[in-house]
């Protein structure tokens, strides 16, 4: 049962399965891979099944609400979804009960799309390993002694495993792509503003962007379809109109033209591993062949990308997580004598290792007398990111690199060093400093320990049409997303 | 953005942030921390002349929505997630005034 949503769609469509059937068969396999990889919070098997057997009625009427209705997509913890528990994988959170649907959430109801499980993730999404969540720690299905990425890394191994077809995850800095990348399947941030954030637990919420994460790029055009828009309850939603991406893959793009940017600095760097960067470098072969061109550019600089971004990260995360108090909503300590107490307990107890260290972080760039130094400094180097960006478009329709340095990490790992772990966002947080939109896409295998490598396709600002009919050629031409 | 690395004072952060660490966390917590404000002191290296600071990816207007009641949540929905309530109607709080003092 390894297909993919629009290959489902179809067989529905046509009578030939049931959603109830292919439900059963998901959460069969779920159930059969949960106890080595981990990848769920909560499945919910009673209300999945209910929503299918209406999503069958409906279709039996000639009702259906969409070519998806009846599909079921995994959801990260940090998304609500109303009547189910939405903890972020904290402690801190871990009896709150969403009170009501995020806007992507409402949206793949109005499509019959079924929320199906609660993916686990990195606390608050901060993370690259999965392991910072409070419940479990989630394994790569490809090498269970491996990490899946983060903090996306349940939606990633879900899909990954087989155990759902697709998922939604969040990407504040890599969040959608480093797992994507590292589970061997695909990962799409779209530009910011693309799809409302309401309802999604905020974490930096200048970069903070939901997106799928999919077998192939058809999928993730079509999960970006069904969830994006505009939407009144998030100030910063774009408001455009958007022609179905989905439709302009329907064949695969000629590459003849297409111009394909190289950042020096993402090549020329210490830390990249020698086989990822030859996988990479037989991807950059393949489109070629397929008549794209390719050009040097530069970002200067990207060696400032990783401070700029951890200090704005953490200095909106401080300020958004403030609201973890103890008082109207998540745990109380239960030893506080006065309201102080109760701050300082409730968020003592309630916070794990790694959020602290963000919200310490954040705390410190934002205070008194180190303001103008980090924070501000940091927004600065942010202008001049993007404007790097910018001038590298004007050579480019898209750009290429791989999408993370090292193939997946071992377990533990990082576990001593965390600014070791920040240090392999390099290539995936700029998009998120800038807004733009990127995808990973598997490219092949490590040579010397055969896990997936993925390639990241970067885009400019509402280039996710040019980014995702590149990234379906060269599937087409690929056997590596072949499920 | 001069006396900047080993200016990281534990303490007085945690408190800022609302967030009680017990002692071993503490030890672990000033090595990761000096580290990491080590290494984003890289800022102090950048160039930043006459450039303006990008506080965010989108540009940002004012969004306001019509003067008009609108269905609000079930207070139910809500007040259930409270860690402790009095009757299931209010949010009961921890003392807020010393009335000894």
């Amino acid at each position: 049962m390894e297909k993919t949503l629009h290959e489902i769609s179809k067989s529905l469509n046509d009578g030939a399965v049931t959603s109830v059937e292919v439900c059963e068969a998901f959460l069969g396999k779920t159930e059969q891979m949960e106890p080595s990889i981990q990848a769920f919070i909560s499945v919910d098997v009673e209300k999945i099944l209910k929503m299918a057997v209406e999503a069958d009625s409906r279709r039996t009427r000639g009702d259906s609400l969409s070519p998806l209705d009846g599909v079921p997509v995994a959801l990260k913890d940090n998304i609500m979804e109303e009547g189910s528990v939405c903890s972020c994988a904290s402690k801190i959170l871990s009896n709150v009960t969403s009170p009501y649907d995020a806007t992507v959430v409402a949206k793949m109801r109005a499509a019959g799309i079924i929320p199906f499980g609660r993916a686990n993730m990195d606390e608050f999404a901060m993370g690259s390993t999965c392991e910072n969540s409070a419940f479990a720690k989630t394994a790569n299905p490809r090498d269970t002694t491996r990490v899946p990425g983060g903090s996306s890394g349940g939606s990633a191994a879900a899909v990954a495993a087989g155990e759902v077809p697709a998922a939604l995850g969040s990407d504040t800095g890599g969040s959608i792509r480093q797992p994507a990348s590292f589970c061997g399947v695909v990962g799409l941030k779209p530009t910011y503003g693309r799809v409302s954030r309401y309802g999604l637990v905020a974490f930096a919420s200048s970069l903070d962007q939901i997106g799928p994460i999919t077998r192939d790029t058809r999928d993730a055009a079509l999960l970006l379809d069904a969830i994006s828009g505009h939407d009144p309850k998030d100030s910063t939603s774009l408001n455009l109109e958007s022609a179905s991406l989905a439709d302009t893959l329907a064949e695969p793009m000629d590459l003849k033209g297409i111009k394909i940017g190289l950042p020096k600095e993402y090549f020329e760097r210490d830390g990249l591993d020698a086989d990822v960067e030859k996988v990479v470098d037989e991807a950059i072969a393949k489109f070629k062949d397929m008549g794209a061109e390719t050009v040097a550019v530069s970002l200067p600089h990207a060696e400032f990308a990783v401070a700029a971004y951890y200090v704005i990260a953490t200095a909106e995360a401080s300020a958004n997580l403030a609201r973890f108090d103890g008082i109207r909503y998540g745990q109380r300590s239960v030893d506080a004598l006065d309201l102080m107490e109760t701050y300082l307990k409730s968020r003592g107890d309630g916070f794990g290792e790694e959020v602290k260290r963000r919200i310490l972080l954040g705390t410190f760039v934002l205070s008194s007398g180190y303001y103008d130094a980090y924070y501000l400094k940091a927004q600065k180097a942010r202008t001049l990111i993007r404007e790097d960006f910018e001038a590298a478009f004007e050579k480019c329709d898209i750009m290429l690199s791989p999408t993370t340095p090292t193939t997946a990490f071992k377990s533990g790992e990082f576990a001593s060093d965390p600014l070791q772990m920040y240090l392999a966002d390099i290539y995936t947080i700029s998009l998120n400093l800038t807004g733009f939109c990127g995808i990973s896409l598997p490219a092949g295998n490590s040579a010397s320990d055969g896990m997936p490598v993925g390639v990241q396709l970067m885009g400019p600002a509402l280039g996710e049409e040019k980014l995702l009919s590149v990234s379906h050629a060269f599937e087409t031409s690929t056997v590596y997303t072949q499920y | 953005m001069s006396e900047q690395s080993s200016s990281f004072d534990l303490d007085s952060i945690a408190n800022l942030a609302r967030l009680e660490l017990g002692e071993t966390e503490k030890d672990s917590l000033r090595i990761d921390m000096e580290k990491i404000v080590a290494y984003v002191n890289v800022l102090s290296e950048l160039d930043v002349e006459g450039v303006e600071p990008m506080a965010h990816a989108a540009a940002l207007t004012n969004v306001v929505r019509n003067d008009r009641a609108d269905a609000s949540f079930p207070r139910e929905a809500f007040i259930s997630n409270a860690p402790e309530t009095i009757d299931d109607e209010l949010i009961k709080v921890p003392k807020v005034i010393d009335v000894g003092v």
